[in-house]
């Protein structure tokens, strides 16, 4: 069984990061800012586990576990942030929360 | 590359395998339903389904006719994708869970040991968490996709309630998997073989997880109830306050659709009760060879069946819990209580050592 | 295992491309969740099985449908497009390109595709957990301080009045 390429890895890595800092900057929305958050920590994840199968350790996966677990917990305060600010100026757009005191 | 006689053999096998398991598992879910409304309608006092045959034994055939030739009403305004989505992710993933189940030992076949499971994987339950863990989108989507306040509010329920139940569902069978050290369901049916030893004297009570984690089974056994949006935790479809629920703007096959996986989803919790604390096709064997492997299919099947009739017998006694009352008793009972089974099982493992 | 490797890594980036591009949420959402399912497939390929499984249960079992459901909530529907800046309109695509170019030579050169793995690490449920309950165990505990620092924040921010 002939192993995957690292390179590979790492170039789809790059890929998906890219495309989430892309989202992250043009998109208006907060809840798709928060999803291409997701993606750019999917990226790193990416990396982690194809060097963690290139070195013949299992560590990488752990970070990868930690990343999962970061993911979580900014979710749920994303998420919470997001549904106070609707209660507040009911809307999701990132570009009509320019105030800092209402 | 060339295919040896062996891989392909043992390819052969695995089809026969999945066709055999889908075929049961189909009928038995068309005849679940059947026993549904029969025992149902016997706790009530009514007769249930007499007509179609004997004993309305042809019911289930006449009933996925009706569903099969009913006209397929799409509502206007629908999500015309995610609405086509929801049944057929519903059903699949229903479907999915069983690859991973043991229903029986192994035997030898031309020199090959074929084991009565699909796929034996390493991480075996945590595969079935994670398929049906995914199940909560069909419901969702199908309640948001249709357009309608009920079944929104369905989905919205659902999806709620199947996050917090799943916490407690996960930690309640830690403690077996402490006891067996093993994420394999094979493993874990496995070390429940024999009797259990008392002091030295045999005491003829089977080797089942169920006698040393009691409340760890009952925590799985109400979290799966609530998981599978059963009576007395069937809020997203609760007809009385939301029409169908999730599902009320559905018709005909897809329908139909996510009826089987409700029922199927309840195989599969009932499958997991059963390996993971009732000793799985654990049971006397005796007479010639073959019937060394098919008792224990039956026993397997003896216990599920048990599971099931649970099932019908509690959704024909109990009323629905109140929302508030729901998320109170799954975060502030549940959770508690299957957190505590975990601690006091790893004092217990650690104490007398592995 | 590597033409597995191929089409889930494409699968991956369409579905990643169409989380940015989709106008509705709720089929970013859904295009986000097959992004991490063939991720799943990826760890598969690549020996993590553990992972993987993880990856489903957590991420896209919990954290999406954590999304799911407060886009189903907030009812948001399709974006408004906004009026951007024009020298970011400018400015973006080149400097988007020059970071693509030097992000790939610089894997270009360090990276050595020729390079021969070691045997896959056994990365199954035992090995992950004795990493990470042993060697590991310090920022295990810290990673549950962060946990429980966010469920509090969710819930203050959650509160209607404080």
């Amino acid at each position: 069984m002939m192993p995957i390429p690292p390179t590979w890895c790492v170039y789809l890595g790059t890929g998906l990061f890219t495309i989430g800092v892309i989202g992250v900057l043009t998109r208006r929305n907060v809840i798709i800012i928060l999803m291409s958050i997701e993606l750019i920590l999917n990226a790193v994840n990416i990396n982690l586990v194809a060097f963690s199968r290139y070195f013949g350790e299992v560590d990488g996966q752990i970070f990868a576990i930690f990343v999962i677990t970061d993911a979580a917990a900014e979710a749920a305060v994303g998420l919470g942030l997001l549904i106070a600010l609707f209660r507040n100026k009911e809307t999701v757009n990132a570009d009509e929360i320019d105030l800092l005191k209402w | 590359m060339a295919l040896s006689s062996d891989t392909l053999f043992l390819l052969g096998v695995a089809v026969v395998k999945v066709v055999v398991v889908l075929l049961v598992l189909l009928t038995a879910i068309a005849y679940i339903v059947w026993l549904e409304r029969k025992l149902v309608a016997h706790i009530q006092s009514r007769w249930g389904p007499y007509r179609v045959g004997p004993y309305g034994l042809m019911q289930p055939m006449a009933d996925g006719l009706k569903f099969l030739f009913k006209e397929d009403i799409v509502p206007l305004e629908v999500d015309r994708f995610v609405y086509w989505l929801a049944p057929f992710l519903s059903f699949t993933l229903a479907m999915l869970t069983f690859a991973v189940i043991p229903f029986g030992g192994s035997f030898k076949l031309f020199g090959h040991e074929i084991y009565l499971q699909i796929a034996d994987l390493n991480v075996g339950l945590l595969y079935i968490f994670a398929v049906t863990s995914l199940g909560v989108y069909s419901i969702a989507l199908a309640g948001w996709s249709s357009n309608s306040k009920y079944p929104l509010f369905g989905g919205l329920r659902s999806s709620a309630q199947m996050i917090s139940y799943e916490l407690s569902l996960g930690l309640a069978v830690v403690g077996t998997l402490m006891i067996s050290g093993s994420l394999s369901l094979r493993d874990i049916v496995n070390s429940q073989t024999g009797t259990w030893h008392l002091a030295g004297t045999n005491t003829f009570l089977p080797h089942w997880n169920i006698f040393v984690q009691p409340v760890g089974f009952i925590v799985y056994f109400i979290a799966a109830i609530a998981e599978t949006n059963r009576i007395p935790f069937d809020l997203p479809e609760g007809e009385t306050e939301l029409v169908g629920g999730y599902h009320t703007e559905y018709s005909s096959f897809k329908f139909a659709m996510f009826f089987m996986a409700e029922y199927a989803n309840m195989v599969t919790v009932s499958c997991i009760a059963t390996l993971l604390f009732f000793g799985g096709w654990h049971g006397p064997v005796f007479g010639p060879a073959w019937l060394h492997v098919l008792l224990p299919v039956f026993w397997f099947a003896l216990k599920v069946f048990c599971f099931l009739f649970f099932y019908i017998w509690t959704r024909g006694t109990l009323p629905r819990f109140r929302y508030d009352q729901l998320m109170a008793f799954g975060w502030k009972f549940l959770l508690p209580v299957a957190l505590l089974n975990i601690l006091a099982t790893s004092f217990v493992v650690a104490w007398i050592g592995t | 295992m590597v033409p597995v490797f191929y089409i889930f890594a494409a699968l991956t980036i369409i579905a990643a491309l169409s989380v940015i591009l989709q106008r509705t949420p709720v089929y970013s959402a859904l295009s986000l969740i097959v992004v991490l399912c063939s991720l799943a497939v990826l760890y598969v390929s690549l020996g993590a099985k553990f992972l993987a499984v993880i990856q489903v249960i957590v991420y896209a079992g919990a954290i999406m449908v954590l999304f799911v459901l407060v886009i189903m909530l907030l009812n948001a529907g399709r974006e408004r497009h906004t009026e951007g800046s024009r020298l970011a309109r400018w400015l973006g695509v080149p400097l988007l390109a020059a970071f693509l170019v030097e992000i790939l030579s610089v894997i270009w050169n360090g990276l050595s595709s020729g390079a021969v793995a070691p045997p896959a690490p056994d990365a199954g449920p035992a090995a992950v957990g004795a990493l990470l309950f042993r060697h590991y165990v310090l920022p295990f505990e810290v990673t549950s301080i962060l946990i429980l620092v966010a469920i509090l924040g969710a819930v203050v921010l959650a509160k209607k009045q404080l």
